[in-house]
C-alpha cells in the first residue's frame, strides 16, 4: 500500500457508522449479568494493566489490547459448553481469560517469563491451553480461520458434539483463506461458528476503505452460510445470537457467521498513531455504548445490586490482576536451556 | 498414404503402457474423434481417439499387450481410396521421434557420449558443460550394491514393488492401525490420486478418511493443521509441492512453529506429502525442488527417499511421528520398482542416511532422484578403477552428518548431487558441515553437482541441460580424485 496515499480516504471518523443497538434486547437474570460483569471487568482491568506494564518496558514486542470488545468473547463463551474449542488472531488476551485461562500465566507470558503459558516462548500473540481448548493466539492474519475450521473438521471426524468458535477481525475477513475455509466448512457441514469481530478498523484502515461488502454477516452467502449482524457491545444480544449460531452448528447444519459490531478503544497495538479516527468518535462509543457500564447500570437499576457490592467485586478483580502483574514481574525469565526445547517432540518407538 | 497410429504418451512421465482393448477391428471405417482403444498406464485407463480418417487396415499390437513403449506403432490406417491390403503391408515402421512431445524411453545404459563429453561438473552457474546430457534418469537396480546396513533380518523375503505401491501400502497399513490417520488432498479419493498414489484407499477406508478437497491448498492445509492440533494424524497430499507454496504459511508458521510457541503444549502430528522437483517437460512452475527450503526450517522433519523400501519404511515412520514431516516424493521415481522387505510392519528411522554402495575412493552424497545419477556414475567410475561410496541421505532434516563424515574420513573426497538449485542448497549445507567436521580429512575441495541456476525450461534439450547429468557427476568425482 502506497504510503501517504489518500485514495478513498475519508476524513478520520467521518465514515464511521453510528452504533445501532438491537431493537429487541433479551434480558439477563441477575446472576447472568453478574457473571458477565465479572468476566468483562477482568478482561478490562487485565488489559489496562498490560498497557501499563508495556509502558514500563516490562512487556515487549507487540501488544494488542481488547479493551472495548469485552462483550463479544464473554457473550460467546456464555453460549458455549465445555470442550468447545476457541481460536483467534493476535488480539487474544480477552479470549484466553474468557476461556478460563489463569491471569497469572497470561500476564507472565506477556512479560516473557518462565511461568507464562508458553514458558515465555510465545508472547502476546501465541498462547494455548489444551485444558481449556484454547488453540491460540495466531499472528498471521486469517490463518486462524483455516485452523479453526480444522478444529471443526476434527469435531466432525470424531463426532464429539463440540463446536469450534473461530474468531477473526474485520481485516482478516478479507483474506483469501477465509473463503477457502467457508467453502469447505459449508461443503462438509462442519460445526464451526465464525465470529467476525468488526471493530471498524483493520489497523488504521476503516472497514469502508477496505471492504466492498461491509456487511460481514453476508460474507458466507454464496456458500449458503447463514449470518447475522449483532450488537457486539451488548453482552445480552451477543449471547442470544451465539446460542442460535451454536445450535445451528452443533445440530449438524454446518457453519454460521456472526458479525459482532464492536469497537476497540485503544490503538491497534501499543504504537498506534491514532490519526485515522477522531477522539470524539472514541469517547462517544465509550460514553454511550460501553459494554461494562451498561451491565453495571443494569445491576444497580434493574437487579438492585448495591454500589458497595459492585465495589467489592471490582476490588476482587483488581486483586487478581495485581497478583498476576506481581507474579509476571517477579517470575524469572526462562532458563537459557529452554532455547533448545520444544522444537520437536520425541518420537515414541 | 497409410498412417501409423502410435502408442500415445498419456502423461508427462509415461514411458510405456498396456494396450488393454481395441474398440475397433480391422476393416472398420474410422473418423476423427472415434474411440479406437483403451490404454492402461500405471496411473489410469484412458481412451485413444482417432485423429485421422480412413479404414483401420491392420492392428499391429493386439489386445492385452503389456509394456508397449510410447511411440510404438499400434495400428495402421489406410487413407480413403487407398488399398487397404497394401497399406497394411507398408506401414508400421518405428518412428524415431514421432511428435516430439514425449521423452525418449530411458535406457539403463550409460550415455557414453554424455560421459565422454562432460568436461567440468561443478555447480558453476551458467556452466554449459551438460550440452550432451543423457536422457531422463532411469532405474538403477540395487543388484550391484548389496545392502550395506542391515535394516531388516537378512532372510526376509523381498517383493518387487514400485515406489507408488510402497507409498500406498504404507498409508493403508497405518490407516488400518490407527483411526486417527486420514488422507486429504486434491483427487485423493474418487480419482484415486492424481498420480495414483492413493489408489484403492477410498474403497477400503471410505470418504470419512479419504477426503477429496476442493482446489484450495492454503485452506485445506490450514484445516489439516487445525485437525492435527487436536491429535488427529492427517496425511495432507499436495498434487505437487509446487502448489504447496500456496500453503507454505500453514506448513511453516502454523505447523512447524506452534510446538515451540506453545512451550511444548501443542504438537502437530501431520505429514505433508507429494511429488517434489522436476518431472518431465512440465515447465518452471511444476518443476521446483523444495528440498533446501523445507530443510531450512526448525520444527519440521524432511524426508526424501529414493527406493521403494525407504519410501515405505519412512512414510510409516512419518505418519507415526508426533511432529510435522515434509515427505518429498518424486514423480519419475513413482513407477520404478525396487525390492521391498515383506514384513508386517516395516518402519525405518527418520534421520538416518544409508550407504547405498560401498567404496573407498570418493564419497558421493545424494538423495531422491539424485541417487539415479550418483549410482550410474559410480558404476561408470568403477569401470575406470575409481570406487565411489554412494550415500543416500534419505532424510534431509535432521541431516545425518555422521554417516557422511565417516565416509569422507575414509575417502578424503566428496561430491554432492541434487536436482535443486546450487545456491543455499543441500549440497551447500553438506559442504559447510564437512568444512567443520572433516576439514583435516579432505584431499580436495568438495564439489557440488546441482540443477542449473535457472527456472526450469520447457524445451526438451534445455530441460536436459538444466538438470544434472551422469557425466557431470563422473567429471566431478574424477576432479576431486585428480584424475
Amino acid at each position: 500500500m502506497a504510503a501517504g496515499s489518500d485514495v478513498g480516504t475519508a476524513a478520520p471518523g467521518v465514515d464511521a457508522p453510528q452504533h445501532q443497538p438491537a431493537p429487541n434486547i433479551p434480558q439477563f437474570t441477575k446472576d447472568e449479568d453478574l457473571h458477565a460483569y465479572r468476566e468483562m471487568l477482568l478482561i478490562r482491568r487485565f488489559e489496562e494493566k498490560a498497557g501499563q506494564l508495556y509502558g514500563m518496558g516490562l512487556i515487549g514486542g507487540f501488544c494488542h489490547l481488547y479493551i472495548g470488545q469485552e462483550a463479544v468473547v464473554v457473550g460467546l463463551q456464555m453460549a458455549s459448553t465445555d470442550g468447545d474449542q476457541v481460536i483467534t488472531g493476535y488480539r487474544d488476551h480477552g479470549h484466553m481469560l474468557a476461556t478460563g485461562m489463569e491471569a497469572r500465566g497470561v500476564m507472565a507470558e506477556l512479560t516473557g517469563r518462565r511461568g507464562g503459558y508458553s514458558r515465555g516462548k510465545g508472547g502476546s500473540m501465541h498462547m494455548f491451553s489444551r485444558e481449556k481448548q484454547f488453540f491460540g493466539g495466531h499472528g498471521i492474519v486469517g490463518a486462524q480461520v483455516s485452523l479453526g475450521t480444522g478444529l471443526a473438521f476434527a469435531d466432525a471426524y470424531t463426532k464429539n458434539g463440540k463446536v469450534s468458535f473461530t474468531y477473526m477481525g474485520d481485516g482478516a475477513a478479507n483474506q483469501g483463506q477465509v473463503y477457502e475455509s467457508f467453502n469447505m466448512a459449508a461443503l462438509w457441514k462442519l460445526p464451526v461458528v465464525y465470529v467476525v469481530e468488526n471493530n471498524r478498523y483493520a489497523m488504521g484502515t476503516s472497514v469502508a476503505r477496505a471492504s466492498a461488502q461491509t456487511d460481514f454477516s453476508k460474507r458466507g452467502l454464496s456458500f449458503g452460510i447463514p449470518g447475522e449482524q449483532v450488537d457486539g457491545m451488548d453482552v445480552r444480544t451477543v449471547r442470544e445470537a451465539a446460542e442460535r449460531a451454536v445450535e445451528h452448528a452443533r445440530s449438524g447444519q454446518g457453519p454460521f457467521i456472526l458479525e459482532m459490531q464492536t469497537y476497540r478503544y485503544r490503538g491497534h497495538s501499543m504504537s498506534d498513531p491514532a490519526k485515522y479516527r477522531t477522539k470524539d468518535e472514541v469517547s462517544k462509543m465509550r460514553d454511550e455504548h460501553d459494554p461494562i457500564e451498561m451491565v453495571r447500570k443494569r445491576l444497580i437499576e434493574a437487579h438492585g445490586v448495591s454500589e458497595a457490592d459492585l465495589k467489592a467485586t471490582d476490588a476482587k478483580i483488581r486483586e487478581i490482576v495485581n497478583d498476576a502483574a506481581e507474579f509476571a514481574t517477579h517470575d524469572p525469565e526462562p532458563d537459557p536451556k529452554e532455547l533448545w526445547t520444544d522444537i520437536l517432540l520425541e518420537a515414541s518407538a | 498414404m497409410a498412417t501409423d497410429i502410435l502408442m500415445p504418451a498419456l502423461s508427462p512421465t509415461m514411458e510405456e503402457g498396456k494396450l488393454a482393448k481395441w474398440l475397433v477391428k480391422e476393416g472398420d471405417a474410422v473418423k476423427s474423434g472415434d474411440i479406437l482403444a483403451e490404454i492402461e498406464t500405471d496411473k489410469a485407463t484412458m481412451e485413444v481417439e482417432a485423429i485421422d480418417e480412413g479404414v483401420l487396415a491392420k492392428i499391429l499390437v493386439p489386445d492385452g499387450t503389456e509394456n508397449v513403449a510410447v511411440n510404438t506403432p499400434i495400428a495402421i490406417i489406410a487413407a480413403e481410396g487407398e488399398d487397404v491390403a497394401a497399406a497394411a503391408a507398408g506401414g508400421g515402421k518405428p518412428k524415431a521421434s514421432a511428435k516430439g512431445d514425449t521423452q525418449p524411453a530411458p535406457t539403463p545404459d550409460m550415455d557414453a557420449e554424455g560421459m565422454a563429453d562432460a568436461p567440468s561438473a561443478t555447480a558453476k552457474t551458467g556452466d554449459d558443460s551438460a550440452k550432451k546430457a543423457p536422457a531422463a534418469p532411469a532405474v538403477v537396480t540395487n543388484k550391484a550394491a548389496a545392502p550395506v546396513m542391515q535394516e531388516f533380518p537378512a532372510d526376509t523375503p523381498m517383493v518387487s514393488m514400485t515406489v507408488r505401491e510402497a507409498l500406498r501400502d504404507a498409508m493403508a497399513e497405518e490407516m488400518r492401525a490407527n483411526d486417527k490417520v486420514f488422507v486429504m488432498g486434491e483427487e485423493v479419493a474418487e480419482y484415486q490420486g492424481a498420480y495414483k498414489v492413493t489408489q484403492g484407499l477410498l474403497q477400503e477406508f471410505g470418504a470419512r478418511r479419504v477426503v477429496d478437497t476442493p482446489i484450495t491448498e492454503h485452506g485445506f492445509a490450514g484445516i489439516a493443521v487445525g485437525a492435527a492440533f487436536t491429535g488427529l494424524r492427517p496425511i495432507c497430499e499436495f498434487m505437487t509441492f509446487n502448489f504447496a507454496m500456496q500453503a507454505i504459511d500453514h506448513i511453516i508458521n502454523s505447523a512447524a512453529k506452534t510446538l515451540y510457541m506453545s512451550g511444548g503444549q501443542l504438537g502437530c502430528p501431520i505429514v505433508f506429502r507429494g511429488p517434489n522437483g522436476a518431472a518431465a517437460r512440465v515447465g518452471a512452475q511444476h518443476s521446483h525442488d523444495y528440498s533446501a527450503w523445507y530443510s531450512n526450517v526448525p520444527g519440521l522433519k524432511v524426508v526424501s527417499p529414493y527406493t521403494a523400501s525407504d519410501a515405505k519404511g519412512l512414510l510409516k515412520a512419518a505418519i507415526r511421528d508426533p511432529n510435522p514431516v515434509i515427505f518429498l516424493e518424486n514423480e519419475i521415481l513413482y513407477g520404478q520398482s525396487f525390492p521391498v522387505p515383506k514384513l508386517d510392519d516395516f518402519v525405518l528411522p527418520i534421520g538416518k542416511a544409508k550407504v547405498h554402495r560401498p567404496g573407498t575412493d570418493v564419497t558421493i552424497v545424494s538423495f531422491s532422484i539424485g541417487m539415479t545419477y550418483a549410482l550410474k556414475a559410480a558404476q561408470a567410475l568403477a569401470e575406470e578403477g575409481i570406487e565411489a561410496e554412494v550415500i543416500d541421505l534419505r532424510t534431509l532434516r535432521p541431516m545425518d552428518t555422521d554417516t557422511v563424515v565417516a565416509s569422507v574420513k575414509k575417502t578424503g573426497r566428496c561430491v554432492t548431487v541434487e536436482e535443486g538449485f546450487p545456491q543455499s542448497g543441500i549440497g551447500a549445507e553438506i559442504v559447510a558441515r564437512l568444512m567443520v567436521d572433516a576439514f583435516d580429512y579432505l584431499d580436495a575441495p568438495v564439489l557440488r553437482v546441482t540443477g542449473k541456476d535457472v527456472p526450469m525450461p520447457y524445451a526438451a534439450n534445455l530441460e536436459k541441460l538444466a538438470l544434472p547429468n551422469v557425466g557431470e557427476v563422473i567429471a566431478a568425482a574424477k576432479a576431486v580424485c585428480y584424475k
